[in-house]
């Protein structure tokens, strides 16, 4: 009854007309930044928080709150037309989505992500209205000990994440985990790899690595392979799914977006590293693992069913505890202080108004998102038309404008040419730059908290196996390595993947 | 003639110049203002710099944009403003770490006492010491007595070196003298998490960060590091009141400018500034965080140079004594 109740106070409020206003305008301008490889909402949250000071503290927060989900459905869309994720979080998308691309079938690719997207905002939006308060007191039971073996899972599943050589996937983990190293070292604040360049004395920005690998890189392949870059025009068949596609996309999308919802409301990199668990999930329990990496729509519904799903269910410690779980979170919670607001957990008590009309605006923005982004597939579609030549020097220009509109520096420009050689270099050697990003954002994660579970238990080993959530994890991760490097089940995907091929 | 002539040509140029220098000191500002904060959006410096922004933008009739420049511990974003133009245009708003990055940082690309002109302090948020809710301790002085028998079990959170909640960290244990376990974080939200899921033990943070856990009831706290007790907090009291004297930490806020930038423009910036901490509206947010603005006479120029230099010489010696570097 309470919850019909709180529902009723949310929607009166998300049904303003103004809110509705300010929710579609959220949405949409998230669905363009998305779009738009390198803007991300944290930096045209920052910028439009200006704008909000004049507006009412649930109109202003709901628009804010559409910029961010918007993202995740706009995010996708570059993933798979050219192969460069809109946001980090749609990295994965990037795999199999380009690859549907390249076969002509980019339409279903883009209705299936959008239609992903969509089920998984309804679900994780009654996740957060039903399970906001309780779920919060679970995510805090994760401590460093437990926030270790869920990364040392993440990167031992995400060897299984790339095809093709398990040695080469492990060399990109590693490159990767080196790179995070690169900065100050947070337990003693010593500079490790700086070379004295006071520009990445924190760290190297995730966003001009990720372009530069990702995106950067691919452009450089497609100038060099004319021919590759004709294949994805002539092919375009059909732009809806067809019957089978969405029988396909069912399970991947179930489950994605349970993964999700559970990985979103952890801090830390949430709504990455459920994309890239689901990925690896599906492509474990999937009876033709060896189709990932080559068009699986698996591959496509299930990270962005699971990326909208955690962008989600991440409001929850922001809204329950005022505690805000990634960049984006942390706007929202300045947002709430320059409205008088103080984000924690009495907000829910003290505004209702603001705490549910944000909660249930979330699926009317959902709703908008997919009757937005469907007609719009077409369109999109057509955008792989456009010569080549006039695309990439745009592609360049958005990319250039988003990197440096994260810190405003000059230098980070440098790094996404750098780091576009590495991913070109990559590409020649086969390697696939997905894990090293993975092993990037990880890296640091992994080595803070080994180090800080470390100085709480004073140096005692036993820690990670003693605290239950820990030792299960671990456990986990154990059976994962064994499934990767047990002969038999090695030995028959390199035989399926031999007839397939 | 000729050299008169020519005499006459440079006197005409440099009364131009000067008159022109002049007026455009005197109708500063002409163009939007961009102010640079060395830390990331949505912070608590952030916020303080977006507040104060937005009222001083009223009154000078030109907006200053605020400009996130985040990075080595906002030397990055410092080191930016003593580089750019001093016209006016540039403005940096830092915290505390001004002072001790000067002491913390062995090699800056910018002399912090001489590459800067002053505009005003803002305001000096109150920090508080808080524990996780069930840690055993009942007040300050059973924290201190506390910390001193279980030395090897204790363990003091802060958001990283250079932070608010190192630097307290670092005066507590000196205060004390004890060295404690420290456990550094990304920032205070992850630290903040952490002591909320009690799996650290104690901290000492901005009352921006730890006001609302500290009503919701889901941390302790034993004390406010302030000369008067903090207005949203009247139940806390102060170090001083609960027994450990001279323990006054702020994180105070100040608007600099590059050097060079002409006086007459620092001075309309110091009141418009001044203005803006009157400004109702600013004045019930910066209560809402905790804290409240300067006084007029510290929101001036000399006001922030003198507050400048005295934290240098403060810190130095318990930063020095540490050993800790962030370069």
């Amino acid at each position: 009854m309470d919850l019909l109740q709180n529902l009723a106070i949310g929607f009166s409020a998300s049904l303003d007309p103004v809110n509705l206003l300010y929710c579609f305008l959220g949405v949409l301008l998230g669905t363009l930044i998305g779009v738009l490889p390198g803007i991300g909402p944290t930096a045209t949250i920052a910028m439009l928080l200006p704008i909000t000071f004049g507006l009412k503290p649930e109109t202003s927060l709901i628009m804010l709150a559409g910029i961010y989900y918007g993202a995740q459905y706009g995010g996708s869309t570059t993933a798979i037309l050219i192969n460069l994720p809109g946001e980090s979080s749609s990295a994965v998308t990037a795999i199999d989505g380009y690859q549907m691309a390249r076969q002509g079938r980019a339409g279903p690719a883009l209705a299936i992500a959008a239609l992903g997207s969509f089920f998984a905002g309804t679900v994780a939006t009654m996740l957060v209205a039903v399970f906001a308060l309780p779920l919060t007191e679970m995510a805090l039971q994760f401590g460093p000990a437990e926030y270790f073996s869920l990364i040392f899972l993440g990167l031992i599943a995400s060897v299984a994440l790339a095809h093709g050589s398990v040695l080469k996937a492990l060399a990109m983990i590693t490159l990767g985990l080196l790179f995070g190293l690169v900065g100050t070292d947070v337990t003693s604040g010593a500079q490790r790899f700086t070379l004295g360049i006071p520009d990445i004395s924190d760290k190297l920005e995730f966003v001009s690595v990720a372009i530069g690998v990702f995106g950067l890189a691919e452009i450089l392949r497609n100038l060099e392979n004319e021919s590759d870059r004709q294949v994805a025009i002539k092919k375009i068949t059909h732009v809806w799914p067809t019957r089978d596609d969405f029988r396909q996309m069912v399970g991947p999308v179930l489950r994605g977006t349970g993964l999700g919802s559970a990985l979103g409301i952890l801090p830390g990199g949430g709504a990455i590293l459920s994309s890239f668990a689901a990925y690896t999930v599906e492509k474990r329990i999937s009876k033709t693992p060896e189709a990932f990496g080559k068009g699986a729509i698996a591959g496509v519904a299930a990270p962005e069913a699971a990326n909208n799903a955690g962008a989600q269910t991440s409001f929850i410690p922001m809204l329950t505890l005022g505690i805000p779980a990634n960049a984006v979170m942390a706007l929202m919670v300045g947002a709430m202080i320059i409205q008088g607001i103080q984000p924690g957990p009495n907000v829910a008590i003290e505004q209702p108004q603001l705490f549910w009309g944000v909660i249930t605006s979330m699926w009317i923005g959902n709703l908008m998102l997919v009757m937005l982004n469907l007609p719009l597939v077409g369109l999109w579609v057509r955008l792989l038309t456009i010569p080549y030549t006039v695309l990439f020097p745009a592609i360049l220009v958005f990319c250039s404008i988003g990197v440096f509109s994260v810190n405003s520096n000059v230098f980070d420009l440098y790094t996404v040419a750098f780091f576009g050689l590495v991913g070109y270099v990559l590409i020649k050697l086969g390697c696939e730059p997905a894990p090293l990003l993975l092993g990037f954002v990880l890296g640091p994660m992994l080595e803070e908290n080994l180090r800080r579970a470390m100085t709480i238990s004073r140096g005692d080993w036993t820690v990670f196996f003693t605290r239950p959530l820990s030792a299960t994890l671990l456990v986990i991760a154990l059976l994962v390595l064994v499934l990767v490097f047990l002969p038999s089940i090695r030995a028959k995907r390199e035989e399926v993947f031999q007839e397939e091929g | 003639m000729k050299n008169a002539r020519i005499v006459a040509v440079v006197a005409a140029l440099m009364a131009a110049a000067g008159f022109s220098g002049g007026a455009a000191a005197e109708d500063y500002p002409t163009r939007p203002i961009s102010m640079v904060v060395p830390f990331a959006a949505g912070g608590p410096t952030d916020t303080v710099a977006r507040l104060v922004a937005e009222s001083m933008s009223r009154d000078l009739g030109q907006q200053i944009l605020v400009e996130n420049v985040g990075g080595a511990g906002g030397t990055l974003g410092a080191s930016r403003v003593a580089k750019s133009d001093p016209d006016g245009y540039t403005l940096l708003l830092h915290h505390i770490g001004m002072a001790t990055s000067a002491v913390l940082y062995r090699k800056l690309p910018y002399d912090t006492l001489n590459a800067f002109e002053y505009v005003g302090l803002v305001t000096e948020v109150p920090m508080t010491i808080v524990a996780r809710s069930d840690f055993e301790p009942a007040d300050l002085k059973g924290l201190i007595d506390y910390v001193k028998t279980n030395k090897d079990k204790v363990t003091l959170a802060n958001a990283g070196v250079g932070a608010a909640s190192h630097l307290c960290g670092m005066l507590f244990m000196s205060k004390i003298g004890e060295q404690l376990t420290t456990v550094p974080y990304k920032g205070t939200g992850p630290a903040m998490t952490d002591l909320v899921g009690k799996q650290v033990d104690f901290m000492c943070d901005q009352t921006t960060n730890t006001t609302n856990q500290i009503k919701g009831g889901k941390i302790k706290v034993y004390a406010t590091t302030t000369k008067d007790r903090v207005a949203s907090l009247p139940d806390v009291p102060t170090a001083a009141e609960a027994g450990l004297q001279d323990f006054e930490v702020g994180i105070w806020h100040g608007v600099y400018a590059p050097k060079g930038t002409p006086p007459e423009i620092t001075a309309k910036l110091s009141a418009a500034l001044q203005k803006a901490l009157k400004d109702p509206l600013v004045v019930k947010r910066f209560a809402d965080l905790g804290t409240a603005p300067s006084t007029e006479a510290e929101a001036t120029p000399e006001g922030l140079k003198t507050k400048l230099t005295s934290e240098i010489e403060r810190w130095r010696p318990v930063i020095t004594a540490a050993g800790v570097y962030a370069d």
